[in-house]
């Protein structure tokens, strides 16, 4: 048998109790991450794919609790470990990067106070020792004169840097997955193709697995090898990267990618998804039946059912009742 | 940073002028000095002695042009009831003032620092609620009543501390060097300190809350920092600004509010000094004590804007 | 403010059990110290109805007046129950009138500040300014020797003490609510100034200004007790609370601690009730705060 993936998740379910009822966030969610592959979870706002993120790390925000499913770190179960067995894993083994780099340092210490401490989390190492391993992950993630670096606060920095800063310090003890939680959304799109590039090597020279969270199927199609589309805290649809984008099966993804520009003829409209939530269970849960169907132009009545996870080939999938058939 | 430090500077110093004449004008308007000074059966010779000896025949403005000329020389003129410099006079009562505000402030910091973190660490607990409960007591309540409960607690009921007054003075003028002394300070500085901690315990619970629910405390927790790390350097030291601030603030305003503990207490301080000088009129002691607490004021708020650019990189840019 | 938001706020007010309750022992202060000529078996102001002979009495004791002095009688033979009534109206009324006047003074200054910034608004903040970082207790020491004592002295020094936080407040709301594009729009139509100022600035630094009146008159009515505590306050033939409390402290070393201790509780009660209607009143203006 081969090594286990870096990280794979069994019907992860996440819920927060609300004043309606429990909203169930995350409802399902499965997925393998192997070494060295980047894998993009791909939705609209709120469909489940930051909560995914923190469930993985065990960073949910109370009262929101992980309620079911497998986290397996490398083949070990890492789902309901006490806080404090979480904390030693967080940073070393599976680190996270968040949406706004400046709202993630902390403005009123030095980049090298902060790295040196996240270094220490994990390793009783001196404070210069701490230092010079920040440096040296400054470097790989292509700073120039990271030790001058170390001396800054985040605000001397540029946006693209401070994310540098902070993938830097996902990567400082080499963990086996990175989950990247929307990290280039603040950043010009020219600093956003850098760091996509740079991450790309990352991934391939360090082995470590990424999973990128994003809302845009732009930042997928160049950087993913895989993706996960989600939709009201479940996988819609699945595959690889370049297939999914090339031919979408589920109306969803169909209409994410029919949102995005580049596809269209100049001048055209861009067609809209239509508005609406998804539907909800009696019970305040999510609703067993398809949760698009309420927004679907392909919508039957049958759609109200358990949609059937339908294999496509090539490892693609679909949850859907009438999958589109041939690419749009 | 030089054009700012001379920029507050001159500020500071325009801040002086302005209040010394206020303060000259105010305290010029309370009533005639002449009255208390003078003994009612004295000559109309002796009269007339007596105001051209304290310069109040003259224009008001050149009465305060002497004020003026003689505070820069240090000399604020002498006491109408105690018949000595009042320089001197205050200066002989400021020990007593500043070992009782310094212990205040710090038993308010020692309790309140702690307790502000735990309440804003965890809200949600019944010992914060608790904790909150007890500040807004603090400082809801006079502070002259809960003293009078002190007294009333440990000095009439329990007889532990004595009621009031100031325990044997040793160097520099202060009463720590003995048990006996400390007997004595102790139930002041309670007194004193227990507004400053409700205060303290609500701003740090405050920051401490603002802190935890950061982007950055999150981030933190995601590289595994342990908890004490979190709080130890993320809040500490984002809090530090504000605790600061009011610790240089609060100084200033503890040592106005010994005002009413040094009444309470019977403590031999300036705020009773400069209570006693209202009442008896003695116009050079208040003069003299209202500036010298705008001065401190002044010199610290100067302190405390320095001491921001020291801890946030953010102030020291500008 | 509409009758939804009203009801809306009631409803976020009453999630805290403790402030309703601070909110029924406020009200029911106000009506004791409101209706106290009725209620109050005695007038303590009255120095002919006073009789030395009935000085320091213990609660529960019956006096010349042949009734029962529930909480006993003070060092001029005053009854207790009536003094702290009399006490509570006047500190009350002294409170929220100085409260009030500052709450117009202030805005006044705040909202011109804001609305017409420039030199001026900025002269008037500094100064400001400079009064918030003076502590109330000295303004109110300086200016109470400087007037002298009585009444209107005292409303004086307290509305000249409080007034920086009520321009404070206002100024922050109102040059907030100035810098958005509708006021400026507004302002560049030919409506005129004032209806800018009466129609958007100051509805907008109104719920604030509620939280820190409520705050300000519980600082009036401690601010004032100390005053007169330190003998700075009202002159001593119409006690108010702090005057009751001063005037028993000599006794309490002697046992005789009635004489402090209930004004004090009154004084202590009424106080806090305030501060924690207004704590719960911030909750419920802060959105952000809002759970």
């Amino acid at each position: 048998m081969s090594a286990p993936p870096a990280l794979e998740l069994r019907g992860l379910r996440t819920e927060f109790p609300g004043r309606g009822g429990v909203v169930r966030a995350v409802d399902g969610v499965s997925f393998r991450m192997e070494r060295g592959r980047i894998l993009g979870l791909v939705g609209e706002s709120g469909s489940g794919k930051s909560v995914t993120g923190f469930s993985i790390m065990g960073l949910v925000e109370p009262p929101g609790r992980v309620v079911g499913g497998q986290v397996l770190l490398e083949g070990q179960d890492i789902s309901g470990l006490p806080q404090p067995a979480m904390r030693l894993l967080r940073g070393a083994r599976v680190a996270m990067v968040f949406q706004d780099p400046l709202m993630t340092l902390n403005p009123v210490l030095r980049i090298g106070t902060q790295m040196a401490a996240a270094v220490r989390a994990h390793d009783r190492v001196s404070r210069q020792a701490a230092l010079s391993r920040a440096r040296d992950a400054l470097a790989i993630v292509g700073i120039p004169s990271p030790a001058e670096r170390l001396q800054a606060y985040p605000h001397q920095l540029s946006g693209g840097m401070r994310q540098r800063v902070a993938i830097a310090t996902a990567l400082l003890h080499r963990p086996a997955a990175i989950i990247a939680d929307e990290p280039t959304t603040a950043l010009d799109v020219s600093i956003q193709g850098q760091i996509l590039a740079e991450v790309r090597r990352l991934a391939d020279e360090t082995g470590t697995a990424f999973l990128w969270i994003t809302h845009d199927l732009a930042v997928v199609s160049s950087l993913a090898d895989d993706v996960c589309v989600m939709y009201a805290g479940r996988v819609v649809e699945r595959g690889p990267a370049a297939r999914v984008i090339a031919t979408p099966r589920h109306p969803y993804t169909g209409a994410l990618i029919g949102s995005v520009p580049s596809g269209h003829e100049p001048g055209a409209r861009l067609p809209q998804l239509a508005a609406g939530a998804p539907p909800r269970g009696a019970d305040g849960g999510p609703d067993p039946g398809c949760s698009f169907h309420t927004r679907c132009p392909r919508a039957q009545p049958d759609c109200a059912l358990p949609p059937p996870d339908i294999d496509f080939g090539a490892g693609q999938s679909a949850l859907c009742h009438h999958p589109l058939e041939t690419p749009a | 940073m030089t054009g700012f430090l001379l920029g507050r500077l001159a500020q500071a110093v325009l801040v002086m002028l302005v209040m010394s004449v206020l303060v000259f004008l105010g305290v010029y308007a309370i009533g005639n000095p002449i009255d208390v000074l003078i003994d009612p059966a004295a000559t109309q010779a002796m009269r007339a002695a007596i105001i051209r000896q304290y310069g109040l025949d003259l224009p008001l403005w050149q009465q305060y042009g002497h004020f003026l000329g003689n505070i820069l020389h240090g000399d604020f003129g002498n006491s109408f009831v105690f018949r000595i410099p009042v320089l001197s006079l205050i200066l002989s009562r400021l020990p007593a003032t500043l070992e009782l505000t310094v212990l205040a402030l710090l038993i308010a910091a020692v309790l309140g620092v702690p307790l502000g973190i735990w309440a804003g660490y965890r809200p949600e607990a019944r010992s914060s609620r608790a904790i909150m409960a007890f500040s807004t007591l603090g400082f809801s309540v006079p502070t002259f009543w809960i003293g009078l409960l002190l007294i009333l607690f440990f000095s009439v009921e329990l007889r532990w501390l004595p009621s009031g007054g100031r325990g044997p003075v040793g160097p520099l003028g202060l009463s720590i060097w003995t048990p006996e002394g400390w007997s004595y300070l102790l139930l002041p500085a309670l007194n004193l300190s227990l507004f400053k901690l409700g205060l303290l315990v609500r701003l740090v619970r405050a920051g401490t809350e603002e802190v935890m629910g950061s982007e950055h405390v999150r981030f933190a927790r995601a590289q595994g920092l342990p908890e004490s790390q979190v709080v130890g350097l993320h809040v500490l030291k984002n809090i530090g600004i504000p605790i600061v601030t009011v610790f240089g603030l609060e100084f200033g305003s503890t040592l106005a509010f010994a005002v009413v503990t040094e009444t309470v207490f019977n403590w031999p301080g300036m705020g009773k000094l400069v209570i006693e000088s209202i009442t008896s009129l003695d116009r050079p002691v208040m003069v003299a004590y209202l500036i010298l607490v705008v001065l401190l004021f002044v010199v610290i708020n100067l302190f405390v804007e320095l001491t921001y650019g020291f801890l946030d990189p953010r102030v020291r840019a500008r | 403010m509409n009758r939804e938001a009203l009801i809306e706020g009631w409803q976020e007010y009453r999630r805290s059990p403790v402030a309703v309750v601070a909110l029924v022992v406020v009200v029911a202060i106000a009506l004791l110290a409101l209706l106290a000529p009725w209620i109050a078996p005695q007038d303590p102001y009255d120095q002919s109805a006073l009789d030395l002979m009935d000085a320091r009495l213990e609660p529960g004791s019956v006096g010349s007046g042949e009734y029962v002095h529930l909480l006993g009688t003070d060092n001029a033979g005053r009854d207790l129950l009536s003094a702290i009534l009399y006490g509570l109206r006047l500190s009350l009324s002294i409170a929220v009138t100085a409260g009030v006047v500052a709450l117009v003074v202030g805005t006044a200054i705040g909202l011109s500040a804001a609305y017409y910034g420039g030199w001026f608004g900025a002269v008037a903040m500094r100064i400001v300014d400079l009064q918030l970082s003076l502590p109330a207790i000295l303004l109110a020491l300086v200016l109470v020797a400087m007037l002298g004592q009585g009444v209107p002295q005292l409303m004086a020094a307290l509305v000249a003490a409080q007034y920086a936080y009520f321009a404070r407040t206002a100024f922050g709301a109102a040059s907030a609510e100035r810098r958005k594009d509708y006021v400026e729009a507004a302002l560049s139509t030919p409506l005129s100034g004032a209806r800018v100022l009466w129609r958007h600035l100051l509805p907008n630094t109104l719920p604030p200004l509620i939280v820190v009146v409520t705050v300000q008159i519980a600082t009036a009515i401690s601010l004032e007790a100390t005053l007169s505590f330190l003998g700075l306050g009202l002159p001593i033939t119409r006690p108010s609370l702090g005057l009751l409390i001063a005037n028993g402290f000599q006794f309490m070393l002697s046992g005789r601690y009635w004489i402090s201790v209930y004004p004090g509780i009154a004084l202590m009660v009424t106080v806090l009730a305030i501060n924690l209607v207004g704590d719960q009143l911030r909750q419920v203006i802060n959105p952000r705060r809002r759970r």
